[in-house]
């Protein structure tokens, strides 16, 4: 049934529809919305959950880890300064290979305060074992979000499912909003490979020593590369339960383009409009969307990027010192493959600034005029400033 | 089984000699019983359960970040209770720096929402797994690795209890080692009540304390002994009794004993039993009871 919702709603659906028993937050602007329409449910009997009211997002992801250990679903929402307040217990969750889904709203970090859309959040917990998935519009992050449980309950490592902070959270529009038999046919109820049980007891994360340290970390990474085998075979059923599928990535006009754009989110939305009045003006221009980024679906990327001889990545996040985290992902996927092309990184879009189509332009008559730009990383966008101090 | 007979910790544990923290366990346990889920925050016992694969407590045990002990627990019992299982009891059993310190906040909240589970501290004074550094427990006047010298401790321990009291939580206890009956029937007690319940245990630590590993035990009880650990329960937030009325030594014999305190002068012992006199007389008031 298609309805017309906002982002956050749209996350909160699949969690009803995914029957999570234990929810657990801490407020955090652009969150807010997603984790209250939840407590909402709770308490009107909608759904058959606990929601944990904690005092902060450290005790909240802890807690999430104490009841996904004893073997039920777990769902958490959070946002910048809160995930970065996880960060410790992400590699909890991920080390003790528990399935737990969040959603996570890319939101700048202070300071200056800034509530807006930025990855550098999210990108910031590249390294902590999560799987995380870049969504579009909010049919996405629905879809996403059920199926980001799917996978994370047959690989059993824990699921991040990210959304721009207001051009998605808070914008509405229409979203097909499954019914349960169809959810449940794609998602059966929760039966975990382990968990805490008083007649069989054991211990769950103790100290190990350098003698199986190694291979339990082992397990994490193979387990990370399962998802990129598993990952068409689960959309197939995807499909057949909902009638969507989106990729790991998605090429749109790359085959014969000269110029690619390479994007995540929203983003990728406005870059489609972008693309399609090039396309008419007759330029070989070419889109794609990575959705999946960790793990990264490099031969996906190869794929789309063959003979490619210009990539532009615009990237809403910076790691100091290098450039856009996208753009050095993309680089360094393209590493040992033959053939001669340029990476340009664009970083734009930063603490909320709008893309817009005519910055996207103004890129591609950038890299187009003549050999193209002579600098790799490049900020786009930029207001004249005057530097106090030095 | 009668808790005399029940052993739910196994020997060849990797606890140290003489330590306060193994004994605590195991009288916990044979009163506890094995319907239980222990949630077990980064302490010297994240040590002594032994690495993977052995465990020497024989309930389930989630071993945790240092700062989760309280929220952890939160999550534990949400789960237990959406699989419909009310009987089994929730455990978090930190030590003084994942309690008092890094562990707080987690610990407030978690009595705040009057989350249904049993909180232990054992207070070995000092961050002992890490080697012996200064906690908000540690006692006036002790010498720690990070208090060293003339730089000794000259600020007082946190009273945990008082702040746990603060929540009006159903039930809070102190206990200790040298105590096993009474520690015993306060896990009894606390098992009975539903909500946060928190128990305080003083266990000795001869690496830390400098002391002779046969002497752990003595030591523990000269603390209830001299008031400076005063046994005693706080029910609801309000109604307060004192288990135990001794004055068998003055605080002087019990520092003696310890080489964490061998620095201290006379004046400042005396300084200290002044300290633990206040203290008492504070602990009479609210108990509503005449020294």
């Amino acid at each position: 049934m298609k309805r017309v919702v906002e982002g956050s709603q749209a996350v909160a659906e699949a969690v009803r529809l995914a029957k999570v028993q234990v929810i657990s937050a801490y407020p955090i602007t652009p969150q807010t919305h997603i984790v209250e329409i939840l407590a909402d449910y709770v308490s009107q009997g909608r759904m058959k959950a606990r929601f944990l009211r904690v005092e902060s997002e450290h005790s909240c992801m802890a807690a999430l880890i104490g009841a996904q250990s004893m073997g039920v679903r777990t769902f958490t929402a959070t946002s910048s300064q809160g995930l970065a307040l996880m960060h410790e217990l992400l590699h909890w969750a991920s080390g003790a290979r528990l399935p737990i889904v969040m959603a996570e709203v890319n939101r700048a970090l202070a300071p200056g305060w800034n509530i807006w859309s930025d990855q550098s959040d999210s990108l910031s917990q590249r390294d902590t074992g999560w799987m995380q998935f870049y969504c579009e519009d909010s049919q996405e992050v629905l879809d996403t979000t059920l199926f980001a449980y799917r996978l994370a309950e047959t690989v059993y490592l824990p699921a991040m499912v990210v959304l721009d902070a207001f051009f998605l959270s808070h914008t509405y529009e229409p979203v097909d909003i499954p019914s349960q038999e169809d959810v449940d046919r794609f998602l059966p109820p929760y039966e975990p490979a382990f968990q805490l049980d008083t007649k069989h007891p054991y211990a769950l994360s103790p100290l190990v020593t350098p003698n199986a340290y190694m291979e339990m970390r082992h397990e994490m990474s193979a387990a990370m590369e399962d998802v990129l085998g598993l990952y068409d075979g689960l959309e197939e059923e995807m499909f057949r339960a909902f009638g969507r599928r989106y990729g790991m990535v998605e090429a749109i006009e790359c085959r014969d383009a000269r110029v690619v754009f390479v994007t995540s989110g929203t983003v990728t939305s406005t870059a489609r409009i972008f693309l399609k009045k090039l396309r008419e003006r007759g330029e070989k221009v070419g889109v794609l969307k990575v959705k999946l980024f960790r793990p990264f679906p490099t031969e996906e990327v190869r794929r789309a990027l063959a003979g490619v001889p210009k990539v532009v990545v615009v990237d809403r996040n910076c790691s100091f010192g290098l450039g856009g985290i996208f753009a050095q992902e993309i680089r360094a996927a393209l590493c040992n493959v033959p053939g001669e092309r340029r990476v340009y990184g664009y970083i734009a879009g930063l603490g909320g600034r709008d893309i817009t189509e005519e910055l996207l332009e103004e890129i591609y008559g950038e890299v187009t005029e003549g050999k193209g730009p002579e600098r790799e990383n490049i900020w786009k966008g930029l207001q004249e400033v005057s530097h106090g101090g030095r | 089984m009668e808790a005399a007979d029940r052993e739910l910790m196994c020997s060849g544990h990797v606890g140290c000699p003489g330590c306060g923290a193994t004994i605590a366990m195991r009288f916990f346990l044979k009163a506890l019983g094995e319907k239980a889920v222990m949630v077990l925050p980064a302490c010297c016992w994240s040590v002594i359960a032994g690495p993977f694969p052995q465990s020497s407590i024989k309930i389930p045990v989630i071993h945790a970040a240092f700062e989760t002990g309280g929220a952890t627990a939160t999550g534990v019992r949400a789960a237990l209770d959406m699989r419909g299982d009310t009987e089994t009891t929730v455990v978090t059993w930190a030590g003084d720096g994942g309690t008092f310190d890094i562990g707080f906040q987690a610990l407030s909240g978690a009595v705040e929402r009057n989350e249904d589970f049993i909180y232990v501290c054992y207070d070995n004074e000092a961050y002992m797994n890490t080697g012996i550094q200064r906690s908000s427990s540690t006692p006036y006047g002790a010498w720690t690795t990070t208090t060293t010298g003339s730089d000794w401790k000259k600020l007082r321990k946190k009273n945990i209890v008082e702040a746990l009291v603060a929540h009006r939580i159903p039930y809070a206890a102190t206990a200790n080692i040298a105590f096993p009956e009474d520690l015993m029937r306060k896990v009894k007690k606390a098992k009975a009540v539903k909500g946060s319940r928190f128990i305080h245990v003083f266990a000795s630590c001869p690496t830390g304390w400098r002391i002779p590993s046969e002497m752990s035990v003595k030591i523990a009880r000269m603390a209830v002994q001299t008031n400076i650990f005063p046994l005693y329960e706080v029910e609801d937030g309000v109604r307060y009794t004192i288990n135990y009325k001794p004055r068998e030594y003055l605080v002087r014999e019990y520092f003696k004993l310890q080489g964490r305190f061998r620095h201290l002068s006379d004046a400042d012992l005396d300084a200290i039993q002044e300290m633990v006199d206040e203290d008492w007389h504070l602990l009479l008031r609210k108990a509503g009871e005449r020294a």
